[in-house]
């Protein structure tokens, strides 16, 4: 059975019969098995699930950072099963944006140069750039934080820095997996109302998480257990 | 964002860095002080050649072999009448010019042979000889002659006279080395002197008794422009004083005379002891010696690379140590430095392995982050480039300021024995000539230095830069980022 998006809304992606899996000490692991679904453009989605269940498998399916074993992954028009590397590469670099539990930013540099980072593929000029850069900042609401290396930030800071990496490509998708692991309360709060901002201007937001509070202000909620799929959004 | 992304990441793994560096600033340090102080040996056993051979001298062609006693020492003979009598002593004095004991001489005539040869710029001929005088005081003993024997027809009067008074006697032996030229050769021992007072030998002064000195055997012989000497009997006047073109060397023979003028007074006849010989250039060298030793297959065809095996002293063992201890030291730190640049870079990239996960999630492609991971290894490479010229200049500063100084002796095939007088009785001189000299040892900057030292750098950067890069594009984004999830 397909999840399906709603009918009446453009598809950001389209799984059919993904599955994937590993070869692990002379042991198959099934990370996915045979998973249909589909996710709508602006939709606001969560993947909960046990450990080990696949989440980060299939959200680095939906990234373009990974192939499936069999059945094609489609983003708008492109199956990044059989993309070629540079296609894919094209894809990361300006159609998706990560965003990661430990946020990943490089520590040598600044907030601005992080943010900096996530544009260079993109060969854009100079002052379109630093126009981006600020915006993605003043977005993320670290304007007079941009010459802070992340050293010198919060966890909400920096991860708040990761969001505005991943934003100022503006990318199609926002791709999030544990966003708040690692933060409190209050800073979970503060950047699941970013989030939920970005969302509301017509961003697609995928998000893996543990946390029930996450999956609360998502629109739709999906389980994955074992490799398979299930919509959890009535529940 | 490259340069800055470059620029912070080696500031910030500043320990790597400096690791890296240093290893590749003290092998190209090392590289570069051991290949100076091996140019620096170079020019000392050039120089020491050329005081023995003169400079251009390429080969030198030298007669064969002979036994040690084939033909006998110098010989003295003193007639009744000989000498010269006061007082009851007689004083006796003669002089002899011989060759090479140890080595035949060759016919003149291989000169023009060797001339006509092709490769075969220019060769001259000279003559080895070494003047050997005898003098000494002994009792006069004709005027001894007379005396009465005593009745009974034992001993009369004890002998009286000589330089004691008491009849006994006394000799002195003095030797010093001839050398007979041609004065119109281009080429030569002669070449690579410096007139310090009066003139050279000209083509003027074949068949004339004029000799040139060297300068320090002319100090000790109190020999001057104007002066006469005497070799083999015969008084020349000193028309030269020459000194070597060191400071601290001394030429290659104590007396200079044209060559047909030192045949005559050796009494060998149209011979010459060495042909010196120069290729019409450095690629002519093999094939000429060759053809020389086809063309005179009895004669011994030397090169400047066999002629510098003749020099010894500490010399040669600063050229034994600098090729050896220094050549192996700087290869071992070499590859120990560029293994340091490889396995840092390596492990940089297997701990920046989430770093490139994330890069290559954001949408770096794998040339990106190869290129970022040379970039970064070839300045690396470079930062130890430049601080191991600093440092290697340096260390040739040092040595150049130190200025050590080393003892040569290159020893001369056909030489003649060294001034000092026989090393033996009469019929065996010491004829192993060596012409001992002491030489700084300066080491000089080469162009080529400058380009081995920024060859090793970049070499480091490259090595470090092309394993590491090949180890970050072979990261899947996937495995990389679950790695360390």
């Amino acid at each position: 059975m397909t999840l399906t998006a709603p009918p009446s809304v453009s598809t950001a992606y389209r799984l059919d019969g993904v599955t994937r899996t590993y070869r692990q000490r002379d042991r198959e692991v099934r990370a996915l098995d045979g998973v249909d679904l589909e996710i709508a453009a602006g939709d606001f989605v969560t993947i909960q699930g046990p450990t080990g269940g696949g989440k980060s498998t299939l959200l680095q399916m939906l990234g373009a950072l990974d192939r499936p074993s069999s059945g094609t992954v489609t983003l708008g028009d492109l199956d990044i099963a059989r993309a070629s590397s540079s296609e894919l590469n094209r894809i990361r670099a300006a159609e998706i944006g990560f965003v990661f539990q430990g946020f990943n930013l490089i520590p040598t540099l600044t907030a601005a140069e992080n943010v900096d980072m996530g544009l260079e593929p993109l060969g854009l000029p100079r002052p379109e750039r630093l126009r981006r850069i600020a915006e993605a900042l003043v977005r993320v609401g670290l304007a007079d934080r941009h010459d802070h290396r992340p050293g010198e930030l919060s966890g909400g800071q920096q991860q708040r820095v990761a969001i505005a990496r991943a934003i100022a490509k503006e990318p199609r998708v926002l791709l999030a997996d544990e966003p708040t692991g690692n933060l409190d309360e209050a800073m979970r709060d503060e950047i699941l109302d970013v989030l939920e901002a970005l969302n509301g201007e017509g961003l697609t937001l995928i998000v893996v998480t543990h946390d029930s509070a996450v999956a609360r202000r998502a629109r739709r909620r999906l389980r994955l257990a074992k490799g398979v799929v299930t919509d959890i959004t009535a529940g | 964002m490259y340069g800055t992304y470059l620029r912070r990441e080696l500031a910030g793994r500043k320990k790597q860095t400096v690791i890296v560096a240093v290893g590749l600033a003290i092998a190209i340090a090392l590289v570069i002080i051991v290949n100076a102080l091996s140019a620096g040996v170079r020019d000392a056993q050039t120089q020491a050649l050329s005081t023995v051979y003169g400079v251009g001298t390429d080969l030198t062609v030298t007669g064969a072999q002979t036994q040690p006693g084939e033909g006998g020492g110098p010989r003295f003979d003193f007639g009744a009448d000989d000498g010269t009598s006061s007082d009851g002593t007689t004083t006796l004095s003669q002089s002899r010019l011989m060759t090479d004991m140890l080595r035949g001489t060759l016919d003149a005539s291989t000169v023009q042979t060797v001339t006509d040869l092709d490769g075969v710029s220019a060769a001259t001929g000279a003559l080895s000889l070494t003047n050997t005088t005898f003098s000494g005081q002994l009792p006069d003993r004709s005027a001894q002659s007379g005396t009465d024997m005593g009745p009974g027809g034992g001993m009369g009067e004890p002998p009286v006279g000589g330089p004691g008074g008491d009849g006994g006697s006394a000799f002195g032996i003095d030797s010093f080395t001839v050398l007979g030229v041609d004065p119109a050769a281009s080429v030569g021992p002669l070449s690579s002197v410096t007139v310090t007072d009066g003139r050279a030998l000209a083509a003027s002064d074949t068949g004339t008794d004029v000799a040139v000195v060297d300068a320090t055997y002319a100090a000790s012989a109190d020999l001057s422009v104007g002066s006469t000497i005497d070799v083999g009997g015969t008084a020349m006047q000193v028309v030269g004083i020459v000194a070597s073109a060191s400071a601290d060397a001394d030429t290659a023979a104590n007396v200079y005379l044209p060559l047909d003028v030192a045949q005559t007074l050796a009494g060998v006849g149209d011979v010459v002891s060495t042909v010196y010989v120069q290729a019409s250039g450095a690629d002519a060298i093999d094939a000429v010696q060759s053809e020389i030793s086809a063309a005179l297959p009895d004669a011994t065809v030397s090169s400047q690379s066999q002629l510098a095996s003749t020099v010894s002293g500490s010399l040669s063992s600063a050229s034994t140590m600098i090729s050896n201890l220094g050549t192996w030291l700087s290869v071992v730190v070499l590859l120990v430095a560029l293994s340091l640049a490889v396995l840092f870079t390596i492990s940089g990239v297997a701990r920046r392995t989430r770093e490139f996960g994330t890069l290559k999630a954001i949408g770096w492609s794998n040339g990106r982050i190869v290129r970022q991971v040379a970039g970064e290894s070839l300045a690396q490479g470079l930062i130890g480039g430049a601080a191991g010229l600093i440092l290697g200049l340096g260390g040739i500063l040092l040595i150049n300021v130190i200025s050590p100084t080393v003892s040569v002796a290159a020893s001369t095939p056909t030489g003649p024995g060294m001034q000092g007088g026989p090393g033996g009785g009469m019929g065996g001189f010491d004829q192993a000539a060596a012409q001992a000299t002491d030489i700084v040892l300066s080491a000089p900057v080469t162009p080529v230095v400058i380009l081995a030292a920024v060859g090793i750098a970049v070499l480091g950067g490259v090595l470090g830069g092309a394993f590491g890069g090949w180890r970050a594009a072979r990261l899947s984004p996937a495995a990389a980022l679950r790695s360390v999830a």
